[in-house]
Order: C-alpha cells, then structure tokens, then sequence
C-alpha cells in the first residue's frame, strides 16, 4: 500500500489535461508511441470532437523509482459543472490531485470549484503550469494566482509542456513524493467507493472503486450498501490500458468489478461495497441520489417511432444513470418523454447520443427548471412540465430554484457580465479580484434564466474570457406566469415556457418573431400569438404561399429535379403537424435562441 | 399527326410506368437529344450548360458524332420519333453543321417517317436562308427562343436579339414552311406589366403559333440573375403577382383554343411536344452532348458538363457518362414528380399494381390531398387541380417516398 498513488486531474477545458494524461501513460510506459493516439482516456466520440470528458475513467501505471516500483492510478473526471457530483466522488477517491493551469489563460472558475473540493477532501495539490511552451505564456503571473489560491510555496508550482514533453518526469516525481499513500485498514472488513460505472453489452455494468479499507476477492459475494443489492464477484481487476483481471484487489487500490449488473441504475456512484460476510460497519460518507436539474420533453420526429425511443432511452440509461425519463403526452406531439438531466450539457449530449448510437432523431422542447407551485388549498405541486403549472385562481404563489454563481473573467468584461446577470433577474453579491485584471464575480439568480441561453450570451460578452460555475441555495418564491403559444388560435403546449411576469410581453413579442421566422410559409395563413392565461399579449402573421412550382424540369434532367423535391420532402418529414401547420424541429427549441 | 394518334394507342404508356421488366414489351417512343453547348450571349437567368467561348467548336461537333456512333446500341432498334437539338444555342451551327449531324444519325438509327426534328434556336439566327437551309436538311419544327416582343426586357433578360428579330425570324420560318413552331417566353420579369404580357400573347396568337412554353422566370444559383437578387440589385416579381401572371396566360390561351397541358405548356391540338412529352411519361431518350441527359428505363445517365473535358474523352473514343441506378422508390418519385406536372396526371390503377408497398405508404396522405380539393382522381386519372398547379412541387414533394 505504501507504494500506491492515487491521484485526480483538476483542469479547464482546453487547460491541456488530456493531454498532459497522454504524456504520463507514455512517459511510464503505459503505452507505447507507438500505440498512442490522441485522449487516450477521452474514449466516446462526443468527447474527443468536443475536448471534453464525460465519463470518469481510471487508468494504473508502473514506475520505478530508485529501485522501488510504484502504482500509479490516475482517476480522470469530468470537468464540466453538470457533472459536479461524480467530480467529487472521484476526488474523494483520491489522496492527490495535480491542479493544471494553461499558462497563458489562468485560473478559471470551474477549476476553483473543483480545487475547494479536493482540499476539503485534503488532498495533496501538485500545481503544474502548463502549455509553457506557448508564446502567450505569463508563468510568473499564473504562479501568483496559484499561491494566492492555495497558498502554496512559489517552488512548489511546477512547469510542464503536454505539447513538448517538457517537465513530464518532474510530474511524475512529484506525484510519488508528495502525494501520501491511502491510508486504509488492510484486515478491516471490506469497504469500497463506486467513482463510476460504465456499460458493456457484453458484461453488463462494470463498476469502478476505490478499496479505502479492507480487500476484494476473486468470487466473494459482496453488497452495495445502498441500493441493498448483493452480487458475486465474477471478475475483479485494475484498469491498465486494457482490464486487467485479478484475484485479489488489495487496499487503497483501484480496480473494477463485473458482477452481471444490467442496468446501471443498480450501480449509484458513491454507493459502498462491503463484504456480505463480514461487511463494514458504516458506508463511506457522501452518498447521494442525484437529482435532475434541467427537465426537457423529448419526442421522436415521427410519432410512429414512440415505441423505439423508449427502447433507445431505456438502452442509454443502462450506461447513464443520471438520465431519468417518464412517458408523457402532448397534445402537439404526440407520445413522448419527460426527462431529467443534470443540466444543459448532460441535455445536449443525451440528445447527440440518441442520433450518433441509436439514429434517433428527436424533437426536444424547451428545457425548464423544477418549480414547486404552492395551491390556496394547501397542496403542494411539482411541476417538471409548464404545462403543468396550475391555474392561478388555485395558486398560492410558486416558487422557483436559485442557484450561487461565480464567474471568473478578465475585469473589462466585469461591466458586461453585470449587466447580463442583473437582466437574468441576477441580485449580485461579493465581487474580489483575484489580480490586477481577473475578477470573481458572485451572484445569486434563478436556475431557470440560466437553462436559457446564458452561456451563449455569457461567451460572447466575454469573448470566451469567463468561466461560470455554480450550485444549487433552494427555492425562492417568485411571480412566475405560463407563456402560451397558439399557431392558428391552437395552443401548442411544447410551446409553454414558465417565465417571470416582469419579462412575459417581451418574451412573447420575441417568441413570436422568432416562430415568424422559422415556420415556413404554407397554403395558408398562419397566425402566432402568445398568451397569459386567456390574454393574447402579441401576434405575428405568416402570410399564406402563393406559389410553389419550378417553370422548367431541367430539360431530361428528371434526376435533379427529382433530388430537389426529395430534400424538400427530407425537410418536411422533420416537421410535426400541430392542428394544420408543420413546425419544424428548431422551432420548438426556438426560445432558446431569442436575443 | 399521326403521333397524336400514336399516342393514344399508348395511354398505358403515357399515364403510368410499368417496371423495368415489362417496359420492352411495350412499343416506346424513343428520342433522341443533341446538346449545343455555346450560346452568344448569357442569358440572365439560364443555368444551362454552355459556352460563349467557340473555337473548339468544330472539335466538339466531331466529339458529337464520335458518340453518336459509340451509343448507337443504347436504344432499342426501334424508329426514332423525335431528334431534339437543345442548348446552348443549336441555331449557331450552320445547316452543313446541323445535316451532318442527321446524316450521322441517319447511318447508325432507323428514323421514323414522321419523326419530329427539333431546332431549338434564337431570333438572330434564323434568316430568311438559315430557316429554308434547316427545313432542307430535314428540321421539321423550330423551338424559338421569343421570351419577349418588347426591346426593354431583351435587353433586361441580355438576349442576343432584339424585338424586331423576335418577330421576323417567325414570318422566316413560315414562309420557309415550318409551321410547326413553339415559342418560349418569359413571364414575372420585373419589367413585364400585364398589359405587356397581354400583347406578347396576342402577338404569337396572331402568328398562329400551334405551341408556346411560358416559363415563370426562376432564380437559379450560379446565375447572373441569382448574384443580382442576393446582393439586392434586381427585385423579383412577388409570388402573388406571378401567380396572378400564370393563371392569366392560363385563361387567356385556353380562350383561344391552346390546350394547358402541362404546367409550364400550351399546344393546339395535336401540338404537343413530342420530345417533352416523352420526359414526362418516363420515356426512353438517349442524350449526346456536354452535360446531356439520357433515360433507359432503369437508369439515369448525364454526360460531364465541361466541353474540354467532353473533346478529351470522345476524341478518344471514350464515353464522358455518370450513371445513376434508379431505386424503385426513385422510380415512384419521378412518375408523380412527372405525371403530376401534366393535365393528364397518372393513372392510379397502373400505379397501385405496380407500386403495391409505395402506394400503400401514401394512400392516406392521397385521400387527405382529394379530400382538400389538391388532387382530382376522374377515371382513374390523378392529376393536380388546375388551382393547385402553382403549388405542385410542394404537392408533388408530399407524396415522395424518402
């Protein structure tokens, strides 16, 4: 056990940790060259395309150092806050964490975050400077933030290059140096901590740990001590580049276990694994259930592919627990999902996923927030849908999630980043600089503004210079409406978005231009309004086309012709009827996209 | 007229596909087409393939004949029923150009007796002596470029003619004895009123002209008219208008006896155009020619629409082709895509028998459409309504299978 390290990377995107975990599994010989392609742990399309990570992965690597040989495992997580909870589940798993900056950007606000986590989990933190070979770097400065940070020694940072392989081995020394071994109990009763699962159709669910006390053996019958369910250990192993199987995972290691778990729900990161026949007396603190944040119709385009969504939705859930969906109704589209993501992230890779692995081409609606209406009756309602939202001669009042956010910019974007967040209903809070020209705003606002279009609008004031990263404080009554939308005096309720009174009328002016825009025009005149209650606050018209053909048929060129109306047809197919207008699929997402 | 007659006896043919397999069983019409690829000047608004560059021009005729020769087995042997020169301009040949073409066709397919030969060509060219030259070597019908009697729009269209020619080269071609004429003209340019409109009508009315295509000016990419519209230089006619336009020439020829008989197509009777016509009842035709089109029955195939390219290739003796392999869902597509651009529409019997899965994939958006009133279905025949025909794309695309 002495001669295990057990360590996370804490970074921004782009801040190089890919890379840089690149680097230590060829500077260990993990892998060779020869074998390396870029992101090697990045292994989901979405994540090398987007230069994210989703999942948590762990990989162990070799090192020999004055003579002793070393474990090294290094536990990668994701860095975006949708994902905060598993973060702080891998961290906890950890007895260090290398803090890697880019050199030439600085700290940002998900990195702080992370980083609180990892020191209140006390971690070791190694600081590495990276991207050093970067013209742009300005390593004194970054060093400055870093001390300033987590107070460390100006020394102590040390400098490193995933580019160029530079300061690579003075990583890997440090690692070895300053970070403690675990410090289990080695014949205490088994206790083990899920950082992760993943999916194989072949091996059903394979669960990642952390041993913190005690060992795991080939074929002992173990227990998840939350969800109460009990397995047999068909095959445990370490996470080398491949797995690796094993007959015994001994303390403070990392390794996996398959035990012909199906759906990943049964497997709860941060849930405890112990002995059933001599299990541990208390499960590892920090387990929770996590809860959806963001709620989102999904529908499939043709109503006839209901029943295949359900199996595609069913299927993604068995490798992504934190996916929750229930069947729902719409009366403009037909059978579909509720579903719950961990936020607009989680949202958006759900929906990639759908059409990259099962070719599932979904309309989703607007994203909202979970309110809680509170009726003069006393009752209390949960509304996931704003369809939902009770009439307001039965309401009390409703209340809405807010959320603390602290973004990181550059002070001349602070002017800018105020103002959006004030108009995102934003009450602002502590500001401090952190330099001379990078500032730590605080603020607190409605999750709801935020599931809009607030990291779009938030980028571009910026120029890409502010990092956001936020948690959940509770829920504050606020005066909230449902927005109805009619096409053709039909209301069309994947249209309804709950939004705050003081903002209604533009939003419904707005929408509505919006929805001018994007719905084609068709045989007939189509009239879009918006509406609180029985009260129509804005109207646009689409006036009816007149004429749809082409004079000639490109001579014997049928083939052209052909393929032009097929792609019109294409087009068409991605519409959904409401009453007697098409809609097209962008429509529905269309508020999302209001200036 | 013996054609028309011919094509009665093959309503079968005209108001539906059969497959592949059948499709020999029946006698077809075949034609063949030979495109021109220079042009004078570039019209405004064409996307056709050509070229105002002509010094390979005689390299390229040779090219012409070189695959003539080459595809002689790529139609039945069976008579032509129509030789069909497009472009470009065809009428920039000279007759020797133009009969040594014929002659080539002549040695490597049987022509039929009464097989319609087709000169598409502009005003400027047909002199008094081009037009009797042309019916010597065998033209029998001349499909002229008119677009307008009125200078302003020639000049806004850039046409290589001006009014006077437009109506001189049909007084040419009348008194060399080709009666047999269709004009093309252009409606919704920006410069055409109404009461214009009306007198261009009028005028190829009092001509007597058996066939006239009024095509509604489109925007096509990679046009002159398509870079001047985007950056807001040319405004178009509005749709409202130019459906009001259609409709007009649509009243105002059924007056006098031209019958409507496909969307952009108006004959007397017994004047259809015969190599048209064949495209829309999925007919076979073998194309030769820069970016030429041809049909078999069970694939489309287009020549490379470059004439250096072309002269390379055929001087060698090699075939310029791109062939595409129809699907039967292709198949499907073009006979509504087709059928539908005609008043004779398609013969539903004939479609349901032989497109038994298709057909079932669209019978309820079928009986939505005659229910609204878009689609007509008397004695077997489905058709677009003739209110509808300004919408037939969107009509027609609703009934594709993808």
């Amino acid at each position: 056990m002495k001669n295990i390290r057990n360590f996370c990377i804490i970074a921004h995107i782009d801040h190089g940790k890919s890379t840089l975990a690149d680097r230590l599994l060829e500077y260990t010989k993990t892998v060779s060259q020869r074998d390396q392609k870029a992101q090697i742990l990045d292994d989901m399309d979405i994540e090398r395309e987007r230069g994210i990570t989703i999942k948590s992965h762990a990989i162990q690597m070799d090192y020999i150092k004055n003579g002793e040989r070393y474990v090294l495992n290094l536990i990668d997580t994701p860095g975006h806050v949708d994902f905060a909870y598993e973060v702080s589940r891998s961290i906890a798993a950890c007895e260090g964490a290398l803090l890697i900056v880019d050199s030439s950007q600085g700290i940002q606000a998900q990195t702080i975050s992370n980083l609180y986590l990892a020191l209140e989990n006390n971690l070791e933190i190694i600081p590495v400077l990276n991207k050093i070979d970067l013209p742009g770097s300005m390593p004194e400065e970054v060093s400055d933030q870093v001390v300033a940070l987590i107070g460390c020694k100006y020394e102590d940072i040390l400098r490193a290059s995933g580019k160029t392989g530079e300061g690579v081995y003075d990583i890997i020394d440090a690692i070895i140096d300053r970070i403690p071994p675990p410090k289990g109990i080695e014949n205490a009763p088994l206790k083990a901590l899920i950082f992760d699962s993943v999916f194989n159709s072949f091996r059903g669910i394979i669960a990642y740990f952390k041993i913190v006390d005690g060992v795991m053996k080939k074929g002992d019958r173990v227990k998840f001590v939350n969800t109460e369910k009990e397995y047999f250990a068909e095959e445990i192993g370490v996470l080398r580049i491949e797995k690796e199987p094993r007959d015994l995972v001994k303390t403070g290691d990392v390794g996996y276990i398959i035990s012909g778990i199906k759906a990943a729900k049964e497997v709860k990161v941060g849930d405890t694994i112990t002995n059933v026949a001599d299990p541990c007396s208390e499960s590892i603190q920090g387990f929770e259930d996590v809860k959806p944040m963001v709620f989102a119709g999904i529908y499939p385009v043709d109503t006839d592919d209901f029943e295949e969504l359900r199996e595609s939705m069913a299927k993604l859930q068995l490798n992504d627990a934190s996916l929750v969906f229930e069947p729902e109704s719409s009366a403009a589209l037909g059978f579909g999902f509720r579903c719950g993501f961990l936020g607009m992230l989680h949202m958006e890779i759900i929906q990639e996923r759908l059409e990259r692995e099962f070719n599932m081409t979904v309309i989703t609606t607007v994203p909202n927030v979970s309110y809680k209406a509170f009726l003069t009756n006393g009752d209390e309602v949960i509304v996931n849908n704003p369809s939902d939202l009770p009439d307001p001669s039965k309401t009390d009042y409703v209340e809405e999630p807010y959320i603390k956010a602290q973004i990181i910019t550059k002070s001349e974007y602070m002017g800018g980043i105020i103002s959006l967040c004030i108009q995102k209903r934003g009450i602002i809070g502590n500001q401090h600089f952190l330099t001379t020209d990078r500032v730590e705003l605080n603020f607190e606002m409605p999750m709801g503004e935020i599931v809009f279009d607030f990291f779009d609008k938030l980028k571009s004031i910026s120029r890409g210079y502010a990092s956001l990263d936020y948690h959940p404080i509770g829920y504050r009554e606020s005066h909230l409406v449902k927005l109805d939308i009619m096409l053709n005096r039909e209301p069309v309720d994947a249209l309804s978005a709950v939004i705050h009174r003081d903002k209604a009328y533009d939003w419904g002016k707005k929408i509505c231009e919006k929805l001018k825009e994007l719905i084609p025009r068709q045989q007939f005149e189509i009239a879009i309004q918006a509406a609180i209650g029985a009260k129509i606050i804005s109207r646009e018209t689409i006036s009816a086309m007149r004429k749809d053909v082409t004079a000639k048929c490109y001579g014997g060129d049928i083939s052209r012709k052909r393929k032009l109306l097929e792609k019109q047809k294409a087009g068409k197919k991605r519409m959904r009827q409401v009453g007697n207008v098409e809609i097209p699929q962008s429509a529905f997402m269309a508020v999302l996209k209001l200036d | 007229m013996g054609y028309i007659i011919y094509l009665r006896n093959n309503k079968a043919n005209l108001f539906g596909l059969t497959p592949p397999n059948q499709l020999y069983i029946l006698k077809l019409l075949s034609g063949l087409y030979i495109h021109i690829p220079y042009c004078r000047k570039a019209c405004i608004y064409c996307d056709f393939h050509f070229s105002t560059v002509h010094k390979n021009k005689k390299q390229l005729l040779l090219c012409i004949q070189n695959e003539i020769a080459l595809r002689e087995s790529w139609l039945p042997k069976e008579p032509l029923e129509s030789i069909y020169f497009g472009g470009g301009t065809p009428s920039i040949c000279t007759d020797q150009e133009i009969g040594g073409i014929l002659d080539l066709i002549n040695k490597h397919f049987k022509i039929s007796s009464n097989c319609e030969i087709t000169l598409e060509a502009n005003p400027d060219d047909l002199t008094r002596e081009k037009t009797k030259a042309l019916k010597q070597m065998g033209v029998n019908r001349l499909s002229i470029g008119i677009q307008s009697f009125f200078e302003e729009d020639l000049i806004w269209m850039n046409r290589a003619h001006n009014a006077m020619q437009a109506k001189a080269c049909i007084e040419n071609a009348q008194d060399a004895g080709i009666i047999n004429i269709s004009a093309d003209i252009i409606f919704a340019t920006p410069l055409l009123s109404m009461k214009k409109l009306e007198e261009n009508l009028k005028t190829l009315i009092a001509f007597n002209i058996p066939h006239l295509s009024c095509y509604n000016l489109t925007v096509e990419e990679k046009t002159g008219l398509y870079h001047q519209v985007k950056t807001k230089k040319i405004e178009v006619v509005n749709d409202d208008q130019a459906s009001v336009q259609f409709y007009f020439i649509r009243s105002y020829l059924q007056q006098h006896s031209y019958e409507h008989y496909e969307i952009s197509n108006y004959a007397k009777p017994g004047y259809y155009s015969r190599h048209n016509t064949a495209y829309w009842q999925g007919n076979k035709y073998l194309g030769v020619g820069p970016s030429a089109h041809s049909f078999n029955g069970t694939s489309r195939s287009w020549n490379i629409a470059n004439n250096e390219k072309y002269i390379k290739l055929l001087s060698q003796n090699e075939l310029a082709l791109e062939t595409e392999l129809l699907t039967v869902e292709n198949r499907f597509n073009e006979i509504l895509l087709t059928g539908l651009r005609t008043k004779w529409g398609i013969d539903i019997a004939h479609l349901q028998s032989q497109f038994q899965l298709q057909y079932s994939q669209i019978a309820t958006t079928l009986k939505i459409m005659l229910e609204r009133g878009e689609l007509l279905l008397h004695d077997n025949k489905l058709s677009i309504a003739p209110e509808y025909w300004v919408m037939a794309d969107g009509l027609v695309a609703s009934l594709f299978i993808i």
